[in-house]
């Protein structure tokens, strides 16, 4: 096994650990402060808004596929959008989710299937859709649903790149608030000028936890937290003992 | 717990598709091969239902006459017409190519030179939403990139485009880094917490 397989293989089961050990001990304690993501409690209230207005919310999943490593931004995404049905629940309108893959697709059908059950509603199985199959042709296919499907708010979690801003320019237009997050470096970038409230970097796998999804998202949280201040320390070391010819 | 059998299997093929991508053995690394070779086929049958699901979506919208059905049967004569060629002469044929080049990327090209102007605007809207240092900086990179980029009428400032380089190689870089980072780390805790079975994303 390679040196930086060895090490890789130690982050993950690290991870593993820690993430079991701080869900165990967070188990059953009030949740912990979290720092203040402005995005999250406008969501919470845009919920609360599209329930008492009877508008649906719209989650958009972004057009990464299943067998890339874009599936884990889209797999995020269906963990908000389960929070998301069970809190609108009691609207008349369930949410749309739409996706740019297939498999993504009937993921999301799965999702709102199962949430319908849980919660003993009436499923719709047209509420999660493929729209597009190539970037622009799934905004072009998101567009619609965010124009025509009288959508309150706009919650992207998945994997876009500039294409994104046609998304956000139709919720901008239709008067509805956007809040996205995507894993693309360029996607973000054109989410901090054109999403209302935009999730950069690792916020936009903080979701879970700001929706009481439970204590295994706030331990994963602590978990990066912890892993981010030991790759800073090592980034420093390496700069240290490169700057004095040791390495 | 929820589906006990279809979270089982979750997590136990998720594991070999993890050791089997780290450890050395031939039997863990053959059977990542198999199994993610299956994915790829279950994602291509996937796509087929998803467009079943989107020629149904829009049939039902063309029906009963909703807001903008018009479009919706454009969509599903144009779904029906492309269907029909691509199957019939196959993907790599001249009739197939003229459909791809001369409506598919013109209208994707169009959607980005719409996006140009959008991004554009933005910028100014960005500013209008939320004036503090962090739009002006924002602001004030874009500028400086797209002038050293794209002189205006070739009128090129002096230092202009070593700043840009430095922007480019420097500060970008390092943020860029710095958001990658925080991505990386994202992806691995929902993997852990897919592999422990806390997040269920195949409903159980």
């Amino acid at each position: 096994m390679t040196f930086s397989g060895t090490v890789g293989l130690i982050v993950v089961i690290a991870f593993f650990i820690l993430i079991i050990a701080f869900a165990a001990r967070g188990r059953g304690r009030p949740s912990r402060n979290l720092r203040d993501i402005p995005a999250f409690a406008r969501l919470g209230r845009a919920v609360g808004n599209a329930v008492e207005a009877g508008t649906r919310l719209h989650v958009s999943l972004g057009s990464g596929d299943l067998v890339s490593f874009h599936s884990a931004v889209a797999f995020m995404g269906l963990s908000m959008l389960r929070r998301v049905a069970r809190a609108t629940s009691i609207s008349d309108k369930p949410p749309v989710a739409t996706a740019g893959e297939g498999a993504i697709a009937i993921l999301s059908q799965d999702t709102l299937r199962s949430n319908a059950r849980e919660m003993r509603i009436e499923f719709d199985p047209l509420s999660g859709r493929l729209v597009g199959l190539t970037p622009f042709s799934y905004a072009a296919g998101a567009l619609s649903v965010v124009h025509d499907e009288d959508v309150g708010a706009n919650v992207l979690v998945g994997n876009f790149g500039s294409e994104v801003a046609l998304i956000n320019e139709a919720g901008e237009r239709s008067g509805s608030l956007t809040l996205a997050g995507t894993d693309d470096v360029p996607g973000q970038a054109v989410l901090y000028a054109t999403a209302q409230e935009a999730l950069i970097g690792e916020e936009t796998f903080a979701g879970g936890a700001y929706l009481g999804a439970g204590p295994m998202h706030l331990a994963s949280l602590q978990v990066q937290d912890i892993i981010r201040w030991v790759l800073i320390l090592a980034i420093l070391a390496g700069s240290l003992l490169k700057l004095v010819g040791i390495v | 717990m929820r589906a006990p059998l279809s979270t089982a299997i979750a997590i136990a093929i998720g594991l070999v598709i993890l050791f089997g991508y780290f450890l050395p053995f031939g039997i863990l690394i053959s059977l990542r091969m198999v199994l993610l070779e299956w994915a790829v086929i279950l994602a291509a049958i996937a796509l087929l239902v998803g467009i079943g699901n989107l020629f149904y979506v829009h049939w039902r919208k063309a029906a009963r006459a909703q807001s903008n059905s018009f479009y919706s049967v454009v969509l599903l004569i144009s779904l029906v017409f492309t269907l029909a060629i691509v199957g019939w002469f196959g993907p790599t044929h001249s009739y197939s190519l003229w459909i791809f080049n001369n409506i598919q990327v013109p209208i994707e090209s169009s959607l980005m030179a719409i996006l140009a102007i959008l991004l554009a605007y933005a910028v100014v809207r960005l500013l209008r939403r939320q004036l503090n240092l962090f739009s002006i900086i924002f602001l004030v990179t874009t500028v400086v990139i797209l002038v050293a980029t794209a002189p205006i009428l070739g009128v090129e400032v002096p230092g202009l485009n070593e700043l840009r380089t430095w922007i480019s190689q420097v500060p970008a870089v390092a943020g860029a880094r710095g958001i990658l980072l925080g991505v990386a780390l994202g992806i691995l805790a929902t993997g852990v917490r897919i592999l422990v079975g806390a997040d269920r994303p195949y409903g159980g």
